[in-house]
C-alpha cells in the first residue's frame, strides 16, 4: 500500500515537473585517452572535476575515454548527445569532423571541439590554448641548457598547433644559442608510450640533450631518467600536466593546460543564459597556459629570465611570435616588430628559418 | 642529413629491446593457435601483464617478482578465456574480445595507485669481458636477461613443436581435434595448457613494456602491441623462426624510422611510418609464398570442441 502511495507521489512530481525546471545541466567530455594517462586527458580531467565542484548539484559529469580518432568518434559523441547531454566538450584535435557532423543532428545541444578550428553550425564552439607561449619559455630554458646543441621535439601530428609549439621552441631557444640545432621526430601517435620511449631514446642516442613532447605519455621523461641514471645528461619538460614525479631531473620545467576556468566559464555561460558562439583562444593571461615549477638543475640566471618572459607574455606585452622572422625558405614573415596575427598562427604549416626537414603533409 | 649520427651497435641493442615485448606476445599466441584455439585477447592479457608485473616489481622490490607475477597474471587471464571457450564452450572470437576489454579496464583500475612512479628495473647481464668487446659486447651480450629468455623460447617453441611427443599432440589437437580426440588425448587438457602458455608469454611481454622498455606504469601503455603480435602470427604462418624475423623486423624498423628521422633523413616520413607494417608483411608473405604452400593455419582453428561430439 505504502508503495503504492509512494509511487503515485512520483508520478505525479514527475508530471507536474516542467520538462525546462531544476534538471542538473549535463555536461559530456570526450577523451583521446585514458584518464590515468599523466599528461593531456588528465587535464581535461581536472577541469571536469573543477566544473563539478564549481556548480555542485547544479551538473551532471558524463565522459568517455581512450575514444579513438575517427568513425568511433562520432558514434560516442551520438550516444552522449542521446544520453541527455546539454554540453558535450570534444578534446582532441582529431575529433573535428565528428563534432560538426553530430552538431548538425542535434542542434539543442552545444558542442565544444579543442584545438579545432571548423565551426559548422551556430552550435559548434572551438577553443584552444595558446601553447606556444609555454614553448617560448621552454624553448629559452632549453638554449640555455643543452651542451651538444641538439634539442629533440617528439611531435605527435603535423597540425597547426604542433608546428607552432616547434617554431616557437626554436625561435627562442636559438635567440639564446644560436647553435642550437632542432631534432623533429614525427611519430603520429597522441599516446603510444613504448613508441615515445623508442623515440627519446633514437634522440639520446643521437646525442640530444634536451627532449621535449608534444604527446602526452610520461615515457619519454622515463627514457631520459633511465639514461641519466647511465650517466648521460638529458633534460626534459612536463606536457600537458606537470609530470613532477620527474622533477628536479630530467623534468626541468613544465608546460601545464589549465582547461578549469574555461569549462567553468562556458557551463557557466550556458546556466544562466549568456552563453554564445565562440572561437576561444586562451593562453597564459586567462590561466589556460601555465609553467610548472622551475626545478633548481636550471641555473637561477635563466629561471629569472624565464619568469621574466612570462609574466611579460602574461602582461600582454611581448608576443612569442614578434618580427623579425623569416620562413624556412628565407622569404620574409614578419617584419621587424611585427606580431603574427590570430589567423596565420591557426593555419600556421610552415618551419621558421634555421629549423632543417620537411612538414609531413 | 647525418646518417654517421646513427651507431649501429645502439640501433641493433634497441631493436632488439623493441621487439622482445611482441615476440614474446607472438609466441605464446602461435602455441595457442597451434592447438586450434583463437584467443583474440592478447592486449588484454599483455596489459595486465604488465600491470601485475610493476605492481609486484614495486611492492616486492625485485623485478624477477614481477615477471613472475605477469606470467602467472597472463595464464589467469588466460585461463578464464579458456574456461568460458573450452569448457563453456562460448564464441572465441567475442570472448577473445571481451578479454581484450576486460584487461584494458581492470588493468587502468589496479594500476590506479602506480601512475609515475618507478619500479626496479632490469639491469644487462654482465658477462664479464665479453660484454667489453666493441659491437659485439652490445649486441649479443650486453642485454637484459628477458631479452635472452624470449630468444631461448623461441628455439624452445620450434622444438617443442618439431620434436617432441607432447608437441605432435598439440598438433594433431590444433589440425583435427575429433581424430586426436578418437586416439585418446584429452582435447580439452592440451588446449587449456597451451592457452595458459600464451596467456603467460603475453604477459612477459606486457611486463617487460612496463619493467624495461617504457619502464613505467600508463593507462592502455600496450597501445595495440597485441593486435601486432596476432597479425605477426598470420604472417609467420604459424613458425617459430618467423615469428622471430616477423617480431624483429617489425622493432626494428619502428626504431630505425625514428633514427632515421632523428638523423633528418630525407624520407618522407609518413612513408617511414608506415614502413613497420608494410615491410613486416611483405617480407612475411614473400617468404611464406616462396615455401609453394599456402593453408598453414590450423585446421581446427577456432573450432569449438566437445568430447560429446
Amino acid at each position: 500500500m505504502k508503495r503504492r502511495t509512494i509511487l503515485a507521489g512520483a508520478i505525479a512530481l514527475g508530471l507536474a515537473t516542467p520538462a525546462f525546471a531544476e534538471d542538473p545541466l549535463k555536461v559530456g567530455f570526450v577523451y583521446v585517452g585514458p584518464i590515468g594517462d599523466g599528461g593531456w586527458t588528465f587535464q581535461h580531467d581536472q577541469g571536469r572535476l573543477a566544473v563539478e565542484e564549481a556548480f555542485g548539484d547544479k551538473v551532471e559529469t558524463i565522459y568517455q575515454e581512450s575514444v579513438p580518432e575517427g568513425a568511433d568518434a562520432e558514434r560516442v559523441i551520438t550516444q552522449m548527445a542521446l544520453q541527455g547531454a546539454d554540453i558535450i566538450f570534444t578534446t582532441s584535435f582529431g575529433y573535428m569532423d565528428a563534432t560538426n557532423a553530430v552538431a548538425a543532428k542535434f542542434p539543442d545541444v552545444k558542442f565544444e571541439h579543442a584545438t579545432g578550428f571548423k565551426r559548422e553550425h551556430p552550435n559548434v564552439s572551438t577553443y584552444d590554448a595558446r601553447f606556444y607561449e609555454g614553448r617560448a619559455v621552454i624553448g629559452h630554458i632549453a638554449g640555455n641548457m643543452t651542451e651538444t646543441n641538439k634539442i629533440g621535439y617528439i611531435a605527435s601530428f603535423p597540425i597547426p598547433e604542433v608546428i607552432q609549439g616547434i617554431n616557437s621552441a626554436y625561435l627562442h631557444a636559438a635567440k639564446v644559442n644560436p647553435d642550437v640545432e632542432m631534432v623533429v621526430s614525427w611519430v603520429y601517435t597522441w599516446f603510444d608510450p613504448a613508441k615515445e620511449a623508442d623515440a627519446a631514446r633514437a634522440m639520446i642516442d643521437q646525442g640530444v640533450d634536451v627532449i621535449m613532447q608534444h604527446t602526452d605519455s610520461t615515457a619519454p621523461q622515463a627514457a631520459a631518467a633511465e639514461a641519466n641514471e647511465n650517466g648521460g645528461r638529458v633534460f626534459t619538460f612536463g606536457q600537458a600536466s606537470d609530470m613532477s614525479a620527474f622533477a628536479p631531473v630530467p623534468r626541468v620545467a613544465s608546460i601545464i593546460d589549465d582547461w578549469s576556468p574555461y569549462y567553468i566559464k562556458r557551463v557557466g555561460e550556458l546556466m544562466d543564459g549568456t552563453y554564445e558562439q565562440t572561437a576561444s583562444w586562451g593562453g597564459m593571461p586567462e590561466g589556460e597556459v601555465v609553467i610548472g615549477e622551475i626545478t633548481d638543475a636550471v641555473p637561477a640566471e635563466v629561471k629569472a629570465e624565464a619568469l621574466a618572459m612570462v609574466e611579460a607574455i602574461t602582461a600582454g606585452e611581448y608576443h612569442p611570435f614578434t618580427g623579425p622572422i623569416n620562413k624556412q625558405d628565407g622569404t620574409a614573415w614578419l617584419a621587424d616588430g611585427e606580431v603574427a596575427d590570430d589567423g596565420a598562427l591557426a593555419t600556421m604549416d610552415f618551419y621558421v628559418e634555421g629549423i632543417s626537414g620537411d612538414i609531413p603533409n | 642529413m647525418d646518417l654517421g649520427a646513427i651507431s649501429p651497435t645502439l640501433l641493433i641493442a634497441s631493436l632488439m629491446v623493441a621487439a622482445t615485448p611482441i615476440l614474446l606476445a607472438a609466441l605464446g599466441e602461435m602455441m595457442v593457435e597451434k592447438a586450434g584455439v583463437l584467443n583474440l585477447g592478447v592486449e588484454g592479457m599483455m596489459i595486465m601483464g604488465a600491470v601485475a608485473g610493476f605492481i609486484a616489481a614495486v611492492e616486492g622490490g625485485s623485478p624477477w617478482l614481477g615477471f613472475f607475477t605477469a606470467a602467472m597474471a597472463g595464464a589467469g587471464m588466460a585461463l578464464l578465456f579458456g574456461f568460458l571457450t573450452q569448457v563453456l564452450l562460448s564464441n572465441q572470437v567475442a570472448t577473445g574480445l571481451a578479454l581484450t576489454l576486460f584487461g584494458l579496464g581492470l588493468s587502468a583500475l589496479l594500476g590506479q595507485g602506480y601512475v609515475g612512479i618507478k619500479a626496479e628495473s632490469l639491469g644487462r647481464v654482465d658477462l664479464g669481458w665479453l660484454s667489453d668487446l666493441p659491437f659485439f659486447g652490445r649486441v649479443v651480450f650486453g642485454h637484459d636477461p628477458i631479452v635472452y629468455l624470449s630468444l631461448v623460447l623461441v628455439a624452445a617453441v620450434w622444438a617443442f613443436l618439431r620434436f617432441s611427443r607432447a608437441g605432435l599432440i598439440l598438433r594433431a589437437v590444433g589440425e583435427s581435434h575429433d581424430a586426436a580426440h578418437a586416439l585418446g588425448y584429452n582435447v580439452l587438457r592440451v588446449r587449456m595448457m597451451a592457452i595458459a602458455f600464451g596467456g603467460a608469454c603475453a604477459g612477459l611481454g606486457g611486463a617487460y613494456l612496463s619493467l624495461v622498455r617504457v619502464p613505467q606504469w600508463t593507462e592502455g601503455m600496450t597501445a595495440g602491441a597485441g593486435w601486432i603480435a596476432l597479425a605477426i602470427v598470420v604472417f609467420a604462418s604459424w613458425r617459430a623462426g618467423r615469428v622471430l624475423i616477423g617480431a624483429y623486423l617489425f622493432g626494428g624498423i619502428t626504431v630505425l624510422q625514428l633514427n632515421l628521422q632523428t638523423a633528418g633523413a630525407r624520407i618522407p616520413v609518413e612513408l617511414l611510418s608506415a614502413a613497420p607494417y608494410l615491410v613486416t608483411i611483405l617480407v612475411l608473405v614473400l617468404i611464406s609464398s616462396r615455401a609453394g604452400r599456402g593453408g598453414d593455419a590450423p585446421a581446427d582453428l577456432g573450432k569449438p570442441f566437445h568430447a560429446s561430439a
